[in-house]
């Protein structure tokens, strides 16, 4: 089953192209790492797989459904995590989920049993009373995970959603997306962490709006030599920075 | 005295609360001139509020930190003029384009014309927005705006600069040079206080304080405070290592194992050899690839403090 699948997919800024001709498909129940530099064209793209930009040119289907003329029902079956998480911050944890439940169009007593499902697995019982602004960020991130969840979608997105985590925090979120994937859900990541590269099923290495590599971690690491992602990662950018018209 | 006079940041007994939460514990540590000193610890550890009450944004309850001497409660004029300063989320103005915006701050920190080019150009190494130079600001991706964001700020360069986690976001490529510009200021005597969530950057700085809960439990050079950890570390590499990881997480025979990259790191009492490890995974039908003794990184150090 393919949960997102990709063809010459193009977005366009004025005369600048962020995203040129990209193509690539996601399984279901991976864990799919959508790496790169800054400005490679990362956030571009999961926003026209999320619905929320149009593209220039090429093809896209997420859970089989067309970007182009299916984006309202591809929202209702996708999670996403924004990079900058929004939530507010002058609400509580609890508030801000029920507020996202409504967003989603979820009835009350839905929202309420969701509520309920989400604080326990994500262990936030204990914040749920309190002011989101009054949060850690590695406790904000989860909380922003789960009203990415409320609607329990198949396919979730998460840009960059442990920037800025300490260590700890890092390792018990990626315990929450194992879990997210063995219940069968695909999860599109991408992140500036190479250690989480590792935690990934396959990842892409984008560069100036082009994906420069795509396999499995212990597949790259073998073709470039490398003993872990991060060295893999600076190899395949630095080649395509130095020379950029071989892509 | 004049060690005094010239000690760039020297913190005493600080102690801040907000309503019951007490966010900093009396904590002291001092910066040398020239050296770049890493603030470490998880979030809420109280780095930004220490942070705030450095450039006087903030009171703290008790005790104090003086800049050069002056105690900053009394100085703000005196502080913000001498540090640079770069909080977590800084916003730049975001109808100005690149170029603008880096020669708006060359024009307020009151940078020669001449030195301002020259700067530009070393900071389009690192931030790699040269071909952008021309966009708006609102128009960029996130690590582009924090790039620009540091680059705006390194436009001057003060004695003291105080970062809090300037890599957010900012990809492995683009932190290499960063870090290779900050160590170019120490060099030429700059001070810099940094906070990072990222363990091998805290590994770069001169000395580095561990702070958890508002206390500052260890300052070291990084190379002292890996010493410190005790107990012997294992590497396990797995071709599936949460699986791994799940399944050790609460064996007796092991005080902690953690999660790392393609593999877990096992920590043990003196008695835990290689072979142990590798019946204890053949016993569970835990597959492997390699299994050998390490010596601790900042992470490994930062995790077993964080665990006790
Ligand atoms: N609205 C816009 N107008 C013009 N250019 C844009 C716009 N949005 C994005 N871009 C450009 O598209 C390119 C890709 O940006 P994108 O946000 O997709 O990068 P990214 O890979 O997510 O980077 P980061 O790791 O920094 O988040 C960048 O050069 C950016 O400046
Ligand atoms: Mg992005």
């Amino acid at each position: 089953m393919i949960a997102v699948e990709v063809k010459e997919l193009t977005r366009r800024f004025g005369n600048f192209t962020a995203v040129k001709k990209v193509s690539f498909s996601v399984r279901k129940g991976e864990i799919f790492g959508f790496l790169g530099a800054n400005g490679a064209g990362k956030t571009t793209t999961i926003r026209m797989l999320c619905g929320l930009l149009v593209p220039s040119s090429g093809q896209a289907r997420v859970a089989g459904l067309d970007v182009y003329t299916e984006y309202e029902q591809i929202k209702k079956n996708i999670g996403y995590m924004s990079q900058r998480f929004s939530l507010y911050e002058d609400l509580t944890v609890r508030e801000n989920i029920r507020f996202y439940g409504g967003v989603y169009g979820l009835s009350r007593a839905q929202i309420k049993e969701r509520t309920e499902e989400l604080l326990s697995f994500l262990k936030l019982h204990e914040q749920a009373h309190k002011l989101t602004a009054s949060l850690p960020l590695g406790w904000k991130q989860r909380l922003a995970l789960s009203t990415a969840m409320l609607h329990n979608p198949q396919i979730i997105f998460l840009d960059e959603p442990t920037s800025g985590v300490d260590p700890v925090s890092r390792k018990n979120f990626w315990l929450l997306i194992y879990q997210l994937a063995s219940e069968g859900r695909t999860i599109f990541v991408t992140t500036h962490f190479m250690d989480e590269a590792e935690y990934c099923n396959r990842v892409s290495i984008m560069q100036d709006g082009v994906i420069a590599e795509l396999d499995s971690p212990q597949e790259l690491k073998k073709k470039y030599h490398a003993s872990n992602m991060q060295s893999v990662f600076m190899n395949v950018v630095k080649r395509a920075q130095n020379e950029p018209d071989s892509f | 005295m004049t060690a005094i006079m010239n000690q760039p940041i020297r913190v005493e007994n600080l102690y801040k609360t907000y309503g019951d939460v007490n966010a900093v514990k009396k904590v002291s540590f001092s910066v040398n001139e020239g050296e770049i000193f890493g603030l470490i610890g998880p979030d809420g550890a109280g780095k930004t509020t220490i942070i705030r009450i450095l450039v006087s944004l903030l009171r703290a309850d008790s005790g104090r930190i003086s800049f050069k001497g002056r105690d900053v409660a009394g100085n703000t004029a005196f502080v913000r003029a001498n540090i640079g300063y770069m909080p977590q989320r800084f916003s730049l103005y975001p109808d100005l384009t690149v170029d603008e915006n880096l020669n708006f701050f060359g024009d307020l920190f009151r940078i020669p014309k001449a030195i301002q080019i020259q700067r530009k150009e070393r900071l389009f190494e690192f931030s790699k927005l040269a071909p952008f130079k021309k966009r708006r600001t609102g128009q960029l991706s996130g690590g582009m705006k924090q790039k620009l964001a540091l680059s705006c700020m390194l436009m001057h360069e003060p004695q003291v600069i105080i970062l809090d986690e300037p890599t957010f976001g900012v990809d492995p490529i683009s932190r290499e040079e960063f870090w290779c510009i900050l160590k170019s200021l120490a060099q030429n005597g700059t001070t810099v206080f940094v906070t990072t969530a990222y363990m091998d950057e805290a590994r770069l700085c001169d000395r580095v304080g561990l702070i958890f809960e508002g206390d500052v439990l260890a300052i070291d050079t990084p190379d002292k405070l890996l010493k410190s950890f005790t107990g012997s570390l294992y590497r396990v590499g797995s071709a599936s290592p949460h699986t791994a990881y799940e399944k050790l997480q609460n064996n007796p025979m092991f005080v902690s194992v953690d999660l790392f990259g393609d593999g877990i790191h096992i920590t043990g009492d003196q008695a835990l050899t290689v072979n142990k490890i590798k019946n204890e995974m053949e016993r569970l039908a835990l597959s492997y690839s390699a299994v050998s003794k390490i010596h601790p990184e900042m992470e490994d150090l930062f995790l077993s403090l964080m665990k006790k």
